[in-house]
């Protein structure tokens, strides 16, 4: 009778309890989605990213795009005096010398004409210059007065060109064009990094790969002093457009800032970690008092320690190498004291059966267990150290960091900002690839950090 | 007579067991012992460099150590008064790196989820295509923020945009990589249940996955939303965005503003101390479920 009675009342208990359960899933399922989605609203407005639209500057990224890939050469005729100089990216470190120029430049008797490829041609002389656009007409720009005067095939002024009284610009796909009543200029885009090897003024520039071999191995003598691969060498390491030297010395020392930084943290954490792990220490105030300074090293954070410390050491690696150290010794010290009080401890008890002194059972029975956890946390940290040294580098000024915030900050050597862009990402991969072979030889593939 | 003779050579093997047991361990401490003194040759050498390269050295600096802080602080005690104002002052700021923080670990981490599943062994979308999308992850991971975040500066203006896309690109990739070793161990009959009904990639990744995965997922997202919240600082301080910029600012006054200087320390010591207790609270419970 009681059971009859009960058996109902239990399933509409459990049917209840279910469909309790499948509610809540429900609410669940839908109210998380829209709180994040209510959270990325709020969020939409409070960045304004409907503004970013009007704010961004895409032509910007389009001199950043063409410069990733080209290099521009700007051939400038000073109008008051006739004296005309052909420089890559307009910089000095790439002007000319006299007597050289691109093979696309000829003068002659005061005529400059200069071959922009495709049959487009510019004329510079004495009575102002053309344009020669295949298909369009002839552009033909004079100064009289103090104006200019501009004569085009047929009427009316088409898009590419920008006209005043003063200033006449034309933008055509094979490069750009512009008279001032104080100078012309013209601007050729070609494609890859111009001088990247050799500089104008080496004698190994132009040559063709094959030359150069030649050269560096049966060639004669460029310079009697030395030979002709370390002439080659020395050209490209002091190479004064793109520095290789000065950008080679600046990955070393962002590495370096990493590996001080990160090893000098670890052998600083590893005794204090004893004595900060609960199954170690010998006393609880030294545990407490250690635990809130790893705390209060993590919680000032490496932008602060960063900002500290370059007061007193001033810029350099040194510097960021010992604000690495601060942050990663808190780090360090709390996941090494947290991996002791893992351990387990029948080695050693094994160990102390043997007779074994404290130290000596830490040196047998603790550091053989905890050592592959160690190692693959401080290997693990010098390659993210790798990436962070590379902001603190920009902050202390040191390393490639502060390379690429200089080039960032000239807002016209894009070439430069790209290739530390792809020297940066090679160094982190470099390094990612070295702590983790160095992990598999010194743990074996099978530990995780 | 041949007793003797077998307990000799077993005396004989012992011994010769014992020496190749001690040749190996002196070997083995002599290449330890190698190994240690090119560690700490490289150690002491690379100090030397690091310290003849930086613009003050070491010495110098460590006397030096306590002058900015001490500077900073007494600046700060003299005005205490006006703390608390400006504490609230920069809490704006302090809102807008935390917004910066939980966009970017929000929006990094539902880009992680997809491509860890799809770059997962038994659950991929597309077999084939798993190594692409591993060094997918892996070169989003190599990228440094700063270097996305400076681009986007000159691109699209000042402003936390910037940084926190590069954030959440970087994000993408590290949380991508935890993400998919999570749910390489899933149990894999949920997803052959759900296939035997029909059911189409999206649901079985949706019904018989995400539920297993979700609380290791949830427990590196809050790891990673912490370790964004420096990134983020940080970011502002090199480039634009939140409270970093500000320090930035009040630090290149320099004298008479080291008050803000004391009111940013604080808040952002605080903060960071706040998330840290609260993410390995709440990773705590996640995974080891108390």
């Amino acid at each position: 009778m009681s059971s009859t009675d009960m058996a109902p009342t239990a399933s509409a208990d459990l049917q209840l309890a279910v469909l309790k359960g499948f509610n809540r899933k429900q609410m669940v399922a839908f109210g998380v989605p829209a709180v994040i989605l209510v959270y990325l609203t709020y969020v939409f407005f409070a960045f304004d990213i409907s503004g970013i639209a009007s704010r961004a500057r895409l032509d910007n990224a389009a001199i950043l795009v063409s410069d990733f890939w080209s290099h521009k050469t700007h051939v400038t005729r000073d109008n008051r005096d006739g004296a005309i100089s052909v420089a890559i990216e307009g910089e000095t470190k790439g002007t000319y010398p006299p007597g050289m120029l691109p093979e696309w430049v000829t003068m002659a008797d005061g005529v400059t004409r200069i071959d922009l490829d495709r049959g487009h041609e510019v004329i510079f002389d004495d009575d102002g210059a053309r344009y020669i656009y295949p298909g369009y007409g002839v552009i033909d720009i004079s100064p009289q007065d103090g104006k200019l005067i501009l004569v085009l095939p047929d009427g009316g002024i088409p898009g590419w060109i920008n006209a005043s009284d003063t200033r006449i610009a034309v933008t055509t796909k094979q490069g750009r064009f512009s008279y001032t009543r104080n100078r012309t200029e013209v601007f050729r885009y070609q494609a890859g990094w111009e001088l990247f090897f050799f500089t104008l003024d080496s004698p190994f520039y132009g040559k063709s790969f094959v030359e150069l071999v030649q050269l560096a191995t049966v060639g004669e003598r460029v310079d009697p002093n030395r030979s002709n691969i370390s002439a080659m060498a020395h050209g490209f390491w002091t190479n004064a457009m793109w520095r290789h030297g000065d950008v080679a010395w600046a990955l070393f020392e962002t590495v370096l800032m990493a590996f001080l930084g990160t090893m000098g943290a670890a052998m600083i954490a590893l005794p204090l970690a004893f004595f900060a792990a609960t199954n170690f220490s010998p006393s609880r105030p030294i545990l407490f008092t250690l635990r809130r300074l790893f705390d209060f090293l993590r919680g000032v954070d490496g932008l602060i320690w960063t900002i500290i410390l370059s007061r007193a050491f001033g810029p350099g690696p040194m510097t960021g190498a010992l604000a690495i150290l601060l942050t990663d010794t808190g780090t360090f010290g709390k996941t090494f004291s947290e991996a002791l009080e893992n351990i387990d401890n029948k080695q050693v008890e094994g160990v102390q059966s043997t007779g074994a002194s404290r130290i000596q059972q830490a040196r047998f029975g603790v550091i053989p267990q905890v050592t592959p956890v160690f190692l693959s946390q401080v290997l693990y940290y010098f390659e993210s150290n790798t990436r962070s040294a590379t902001v603190i580098g920009a902050i202390v000024g040191g390393g490639i960091g502060l390379l690429l915030t200089q080039a960032i900050s000239t807002q016209k050597d894009w070439e430069e900002v790209s290739y530390y862009i792809i020297l940066i990402i090679l160094m982190v991969m470099a390094m990612d690839t070295l702590s983790g072979w160095l992990r598999s030889r010194l743990i074996g593939r099978t530990a995780h950090p | 007579m041949s007793d003797l003779a077998t307990n000799h050579g077993g005396a004989a093997a012992t011994i010769a067991i014992r020496d190749n047991y001690l040749a190996m361990a002196r070997q083995k401490q002599m290449y330890g012992g190698i190994l240690l003194i090119i560690f700490i040759a490289m150690m002491v050498s690379g100090f030397r460099l690091a310290d003849s390269r930086n613009a003050g050295g070491f010495w110098n600096g460590i006397s030096q150590i306590f002058d900015f802080p001490s500077e900073v602080l007494s600046e700060g005690i003299a005005k205490a008064a006006l703390l608390p104002a400006l504490l609230a002052e920069f809490l704006p700021s302090l809102i807008e790196t935390l917004n910066i923080a939980a966009v970017s670990t929000l929006i990094g981490a539902i880009f992680a989820i997809v491509l860890a599943l799809l770059s997962t062994r038994g659950l991929a979308r597309w077999p084939r295509m798993i190594p692409v999308f591993r060094r997918m992850m892996d070169g989003m991971r190599a990228i440094p923020e700063i270097v996305i975040a400076l681009v986007l500066i000159f691109v699209l203006g000042g402003g936390p945009v910037p940084a926190m896309i590069a954030i959440a690109f970087h994000t993408a990739g590290a949380l991508g990589k935890l993400f998919s070793e999570v749910s390489e161990n899933a149990d894999l009959k949920p997803v052959e249940g759900l296939s035997s009904v029909g059911a189409n990639w999206m649901q079985k990744m949706w019904l018989g996955v995400i539920p297993q995965v979700a609380p290791n997922w949830l427990s590196y997202g809050l790891l990673r939303f912490e370790i964004n919240i420096r990134a983020s600082a940080i970011l502002g301080f090199v480039g634009s965005g939140g409270i970093g910029h500000d320090l930035r600012l009040a630090m290149q006054w320099g004298q008479g503003r080291y008050d803000q200087v004391v009111a940013i320390f604080i808040l952002l010591f605080i903060t960071i101390v706040f998330f840290d207790q609260l993410s390995s609270h709440y990773r705590n419970r996640l995974v080891k479920g108390h």
